[in-house]
Formats: C-alpha cells, sequence, structure tokens
C-alpha cells in the first residue's frame, strides 16, 4: 500500500438538519498510522462528520475515502475497515463485559481465538480483567468507554473513529486510554480522534480545529501554535484577580485568562506591550513576580483563532 | 446471509429476554392467564339460567310443566313465588332471569280446549340470553304439550300410533354437544398468540434506538436480514412455547376435542407465529418508541383477530364489505385452520388455500421489514 495517499479523504462534506448546517463544506484527510484530531467547542460539528465518517448517516454532499472504499456509495463496504466508537456508551449494559466483546467480535466474523487472545490482552491493557463477568451496565464511566474500545477493537481495524471517548471519565483511566492509543498507533492503526478537551489536542500527530461545522486550520499541534495572531505573554503574579482587572481593557490586549499562578493574555505585538503591561500592573500597584512571552497551549491559540477576524470562516 | 452473524444476534436477544423479566412476563404469564380468563369468560352456552314459577293454579298439570322445566338441563327452578310483586323483585334482584306464570285457569281450559297459555316474563337487559332463554322454554313447553296431547288421545280411547307425531332426529357434527367451548376455545389461542407475539417482537428495533445501542449496532457490517432473522428466531422459539402451552390447556383442561394431526398443528402454527412476529418487527421498524410500537401492535393485532377472524363472530354473518376485509386479515385463516384441525381432524391436504395464504402473508411481510430496516441514523 502506498504511504504517500491518505487513508481518510474527507472533500467538501456537507450535513444539513432541519434548521441548521451541521457541517458546511469540510475538507480533511489523513495519513496512515496517525492520530488525528477534530477539535472545537460542542455544536462545532465533530459528532456530525464522525457519523458520517462511519458510514451511519449519509452526507447531502460531498466525498469521503477511507481505505480506497468509497463511504458515501459502499457504507457497508467501508464498515469492514472501520471501528467506530459513538460518544454515547452504545454497548448493551445487560449483558456482560465479555458478552459484549463476543457480541462485537461475531458480527465482525473474529474467529475464537484470536478474539480471546485480543480481549485478554486488550483488558489486561486497561486493567479490567477482573470485571470480564460484570454485566456492562454496572462499569464505572471510564470503564465503560474502556470496554468500548476493546470491543471496537477486537477486530484489527484500519481506522479506529473515536467520538469523545474521553468525555467525563476520570484522569487515571483517561491516562490508560491514551497509552492504548499509543500502542495502536505503533501498530499502524489510524486513529481518529475528536475531543472538547484541548490539552487531550496536544498528544495527537495533527489537528483539525473545527468551528460551526468548518476546519478553521488544519496542521500539526506545533504548526498551529505558530498561526496564532499575535503572542502569549504570561504573567506570573499572586493577585491574578487584580492583575485581570488592571491589563484586561488595555489597546491591543486580548483573552485575558485567570490560571493558577498569574494571568495569560495575547497581544497583538509583544515587544511594543510588554513596558505598558508592566507599567499598568505598576500603577495600580499589583504584585507580579514576572512577565514574559510563553509557549501558548492549543486552547490559547484556539481561542485566539476565534476571536481572529482575519481566520478563515 | 452469514450464519455467525445471525447466531450472535439471536444468542444477544436471549441473553437480554433472560435477564429482562418484563418480556418474560408477556411471553409466559399473560398467554396462560389469557387462556384461563377468556376460556372461562368467553361462554356463548346457555345453563342452568335460574327460573321463578308463579302458579296461580297449583294443580297436577301446573306442577307437571315445572318439572319439565326442571329436567332440562338450560334451567334451574330457583323459586317459588307466590305474587306478581314478589315475581318482579326476583326479577328485579336477578335472582331469576326468566319467570313462567301459569293462569288459574290452566287446567279447566287445556282439558276443554286442549290449548292453554302460560306467560313467560324475561329479563331481555342481555338480549341475547334472553333470547336463548326463550328458544330453549318454547322447546320445553312444546315438549310438554306433545306430552299432555299424548295423553288427551290416550284417554280418548285412540290408538297412539296414528298420532304419533313428525319427528326430526337431529345429528350434529364436528362439534357432537353443540358446546359454544369447543368452537371459541381454539379460535382464542389465535387470538392470544397474535396478542403475544406482536408485543415481544414490537420492542426489538424500537428498543436499540431508546437505549442508545442502535448506533454501534449499524456501525457494524451486520445485514438487515441477519438482524431481522437473529432478533425473530429467539420469539418463535417462545412462540411455540406459548402455543404449545395454550394448545395443551385447550385440549386437555378445556377438553376440546383434537382430532387433527400435530403435524398439520405445528405446521400452520409456525407460520402464524412468524407471521405475527414479523409484524410486530416491522412496527418497531417503523415507529421509534418502545410504547408506541407496542401499542399500535395491540391495536393491529388483538382488535382484528377478535372482532374479524371468525373467532367468536361469525365471518358469514359479516356484511359482505367486511367479509372481503376479513380476506387481508392473516389471523382469519389460522383461526379456520385451528377450528378444522381440531374440530374436524382436518389435514394439511384439506387445509392448502389457508396455509398458503398465510405463507404468502408471512413472508410479504417480512420482505417489507427487512426492506423498511435503514442501517442509519436519520
Amino acid at each position: 500500500m502506498n504511504a504517500g495517499t491518505p487513508i481518510v479523504a474527507a472533500e467538501a462534506l456537507t450535513k444539513r438538519f432541519a434548521e441548521s448546517v451541521a457541517v458546511d463544506g469540510l475538507t480533511f484527510s489523513v495519513d496512515r498510522g496517525e492520530i488525528f484530531g477534530l477539535v472545537g467547542p460542542d455544536g462545532a460539528g465533530k459528532t456530525t462528520t464522525m457519523r458520517m465518517l462511519a458510514g451511519v448517516l449519509p452526507p447531502d454532499a460531498g466525498s469521503i475515502v477511507v481505505d480506497s472504499v468509497d463511504v458515501v456509495a459502499d457504507p457497508e463496504g467501508a464498515k469492514q475497515h472501520i471501528s467506530y466508537m459513538p460518544q454515547r456508551f452504545g454497548l448493551y449494559e445487560d449483558l456482560t463485559v465479555d458478552e459484549n466483546i463476543r457480541f462485537y467480535a461475531d458480527l465482525f466474523e473474529v474467529p475464537s481465538a484470536l478474539r480471546e487472545e485480543r480481549a485478554t490482552r486488550l483488558l489486561a491493557a486497561s486493567g479490567m480483567s477482573q470485571f470480564r463477568a460484570r454485566l456492562a451496565g454496572q462499569l464505572s464511566g471510564g470503564m465503560k468507554q474502556k470496554l468500548g474500545l476493546t470491543c471496537a477493537l477486537v477486530h484489527t481495524p484500519q481506522v479506529l473513529l473515536l467520538d469523545e471517548p474521553t468525555t467525563g471519565v476520570d484522569p487515571v483511566s483517561r491516562r490508560d486510554f491514551w497509552r492504548i492509543l499509543y500502542g495502536l498507533r505503533e501498530e499502524g492503526v489510524t486513529i481518529l480522534i475528536s475531543t472538547a478537551y484541548l490539552d487531550e489536542a496536544e498528544r495527537c500527530n495533527r489537528l483539525a480545529l473545527l468551528y460551526g461545522g468548518r476546519v478553521l486550520y488544519c496542521d500539526t499541534p506545533v504548526a498551529l501554535k505558530r498561526h496564532m495572531p499575535g503572542a502569549l505573554i504570561v504573567i506570573t503574579s499572586s493577585a491574578g484577580r487584580d492583575a485581570r482587572a488592571a491589563i484586561a481593557r488595555l489597546a491591543g490586549v486580548s483573552n485575558v485568562v485567570l490560571v493558577g499562578d498569574g494571568v495569560h493574555a495575547v497581544v497583538d505585538d509583544s515587544r511594543l506591550r510588554i513596558p505598558e503591561l508592566r507599567q499598568a500592573l505598576e500603577g495600580v500597584n499589583v504584585p507580579f513576580a514576572n512577565i514574559a512571552v510563553g509557549e501558548p497551549s492549543i486552547e490559547d491559540v484556539f481561542m485566539a483563532l476565534l476571536d481572529d477576524p482575519e481566520a478563515p470562516r | 446471509m452469514r450464519w455467525r452473524r445471525l447466531k450472535a444476534i439471536a444468542v444477544k436477544e436471549v441473553l437480554q429476554i433472560w435477564r429482562d423479566p418484563r418480556s418474560l412476563m408477556i411471553a409466559l404469564l399473560l398467554p396462560f392467564t389469557q387462556m384461563f380468563l377468556l376460556g372461562y369468560g368467553v361462554n356463548l352456552d346457555l345453563k342452568h339460567l335460574p327460573v321463578c314459577t308463579f302458579d296461580r293454579e297449583g294443580s297436577q298439570l301446573s306442577q307437571a310443566l315445572f318439572k319439565h322445566f326442571q329436567a332440562s338441563q338450560y334451567f334451574t327452578i330457583a323459586r317459588n313465588v307466590t305474587s306478581y310483586a314478589e315475581l318482579t323483585a326476583a326479577i328485579d334482584d336477578a335472582t331469576c332471569g326468566f319467570a313462567i306464570v301459569v293462569p288459574p285457569d290452566f287446567s279447566e281450559r287445556l282439558n276443554d280446549t286442549g290449548s292453554a297459555p302460560v306467560q313467560a316474563i324475561l329479563d331481555a337487559s342481555d338480549d341475547n340470553t334472553a333470547n336463548l332463554a326463550l328458544g330453549y322454554a318454547t322447546a320445553v313447553v312444546a315438549g310438554y304439550s306433545a306430552d299432555v296431547q299424548l295423553h288427551w288421545f290416550d284417554r280418548q280411547g285412540r290408538p297412539l300410533q296414528q298420532i304419533e307425531p313428525m319427528t326430526v332426529q337431529s345429528r350434529v357434527w364436528f362439534n357432537e354437544d353443540l358446546e359454544s367451548r369447543n368452537f371459541i376455545i381454539p379460535g382464542l389461542v389465535a387470538v392470544i398468540m397474535a396478542l403475544v407475539g406482536a408485543q415481544l417482537t414490537s420492542l426489538t428495533i424500537s428498543r436499540e434506538r431508546e437505549r442508545g445501542t442502535m448506533e454501534l449496532l449499524v456501525s457494524t457490517p451486520v445485514k438487515p436480514v441477519e438482524l431481522m432473522f437473529g432478533k425473530l428466531a429467539p420469539y418463535l422459539v417462545l412462540g411455540w412455547l406459548d402455543a404449545a402451552f395454550c394448545l395443551v390447556i385447550a385440549a386437555l383442561w378445556f377438553a376440546v376435542p383434537f382430532r387433527g394431526t400435530l403435524v398439520a398443528l405445528f405446521l400452520t402454527t409456525t407460520l402464524f407465529l412468524v407471521a405475527v412476529l414479523s409484524i410486530g418487527y416491522l412496527l418497531s421498524v417503523l415507529i421509534r418508541s418502545q410504547v408506541g410500537a407496542s401499542q399500535i401492535a395491540l391495536v393491529v393485532t388483538m382488535l382484528p383477530t377478535v372482532l374479524l377472524s371468525g373467532y367468536v363472530f361469525p365471518i358469514d354473518q359479516m356484511p359482505t364489505v367486511v367479509q372481503d376485509i376479513t380476506y387481508l386479515l392473516y389471523s382469519r385463516y389460522y383461526v379456520t385452520i385451528l377450528k378444522a384441525v381440531f374440530l374436524k381432524g382436518s389435514g394439511i391436504l384439506e387445509l392448502m388455500t389457508p396455509i398458503l395464504f398465510l405463507a404468502v402473508y408471512a413472508s410479504a411481510v417480512m420482505i417489507l421489514a427487512a426492506r423498511s430496516f435503514r442501517k442509519r441514523l436519520d
């Protein structure tokens, strides 16, 4: 197989519902073996996009190709190559962990020896080996998601579609979850994950920032940060609230947010604005330890891009 | 179609049925209770109707008349009253549904003219019972008249063989005792199977939708036919169990004569079950909510089966238009078949026409159901 052609390619995808356009001319492509993130706030069109990619929702316009199969024309053919994990827990709560795994393995016609080997390994990796006889409905939120992932993985998919898999999941389970995803990437599985958590976005190889059903930017996390208009200023201060109040209305300053040890702000020109900020803080006697240009997080970039009138809409 | 996927769906469904006491209750308890409730409840026979007598004469002849009533299996003399007021009160409080009044000049008129009227007073608030009672009473009185006439001729010294009245010797086929129960109970099995069958499958698809398991299910390679057969199979087994239940109760408990073969019964019952289960499944595909699907299933199975299948109300007494409509109803054929298998002992060959109709019906509904199911979220 040619490593140069993308394994997932969506072009000009559009989906309208009765009164709104959920996805509006979405275009992106995913390379084999990468973890690709669809990132955006609620209502950005992440779930609708995932459903169309999974072949369970026909788009109104546009094309999708997954592993050389045209998903719009032949959704059933594509389903052999895809594993989809919906946002809402989709397994049977009145079946046990083992019964659920077996059910999905059978639907994908996985040989039973292979299923057993894989289930044992996946459940061990997520610390669920002792819960195999437990009803799925009696699992915690994090465990349910790990079971969902296990079911999605019993049949070695080429492409794994995960729709907000870590929403409502505790930090420990979330870390387990990502460890499994990294392991899968090593095995060559391509993973598309949607998330509203911007800290998770940094773990992806590449990201598409979604807003209003469109892709704002699509690039690696590092490259995306270069798109950030202006610069991120980190002010270390013990009086964060006062600091924020002092600088929020200054010219050229935007997106002033309170963080653990002070304030983050975005400025149009750091060389020009840092002295002004310093002056403003000293003017009202707000104590601060340091003021400098910082490394923006994806969250900072996203917020700045949403406010940037020159960003593509 | 892959056997393995079909089996996976069936096994999953069995586990869910097993763990959901609600559907097991519908499947096992409902037929049992309905069979007894309706088996005893629906009865068109009149037996031992309580009768009041008002003997205004008190003669041998009048007492002989009452003995005829007492001897009949249709009537039981509940009370002898002595005034019209008492008689009215007895009918009002339903002590008796029927009263016979013998006039004071009964013997006299009978001896003089050879005929005398008696009065019958009926509680016709239930007109069906009143009609039956009047019919039977007329027969009892006619029997009595014949007796009296014979005695009269006897006393006149005429030879009896000359006046032997013409008699009809009737012989009833298939339901020799004219028990309405023998006629109703086989049809009742159809009513119960229609009710239970469609109720069970009407929940299967809508439940996946309501519990949010549909999205994942349609993202797998499972085919609509595999899903349908996988979901219908466990319910067919449950249906067989139910049918066996009901048929055994019919034959052993209610002692309806069973003259047919088990092969004919099994084949036709299976066809009927497949039709009914598929209707429930189709509704489940078309209607999104579990409650909605089960309500509509009730309306499209139970109601027409009770009213139009000929289970209690004979089809040939319906208006022609309604008779034509009954041909569209699958349960009509099964009721016909059941009555024929039970009472006439008909075999598969004699029943070929209704069997073919049932088979066509069942296949049509299944094809429709499989085609209506779309593997997508809309």
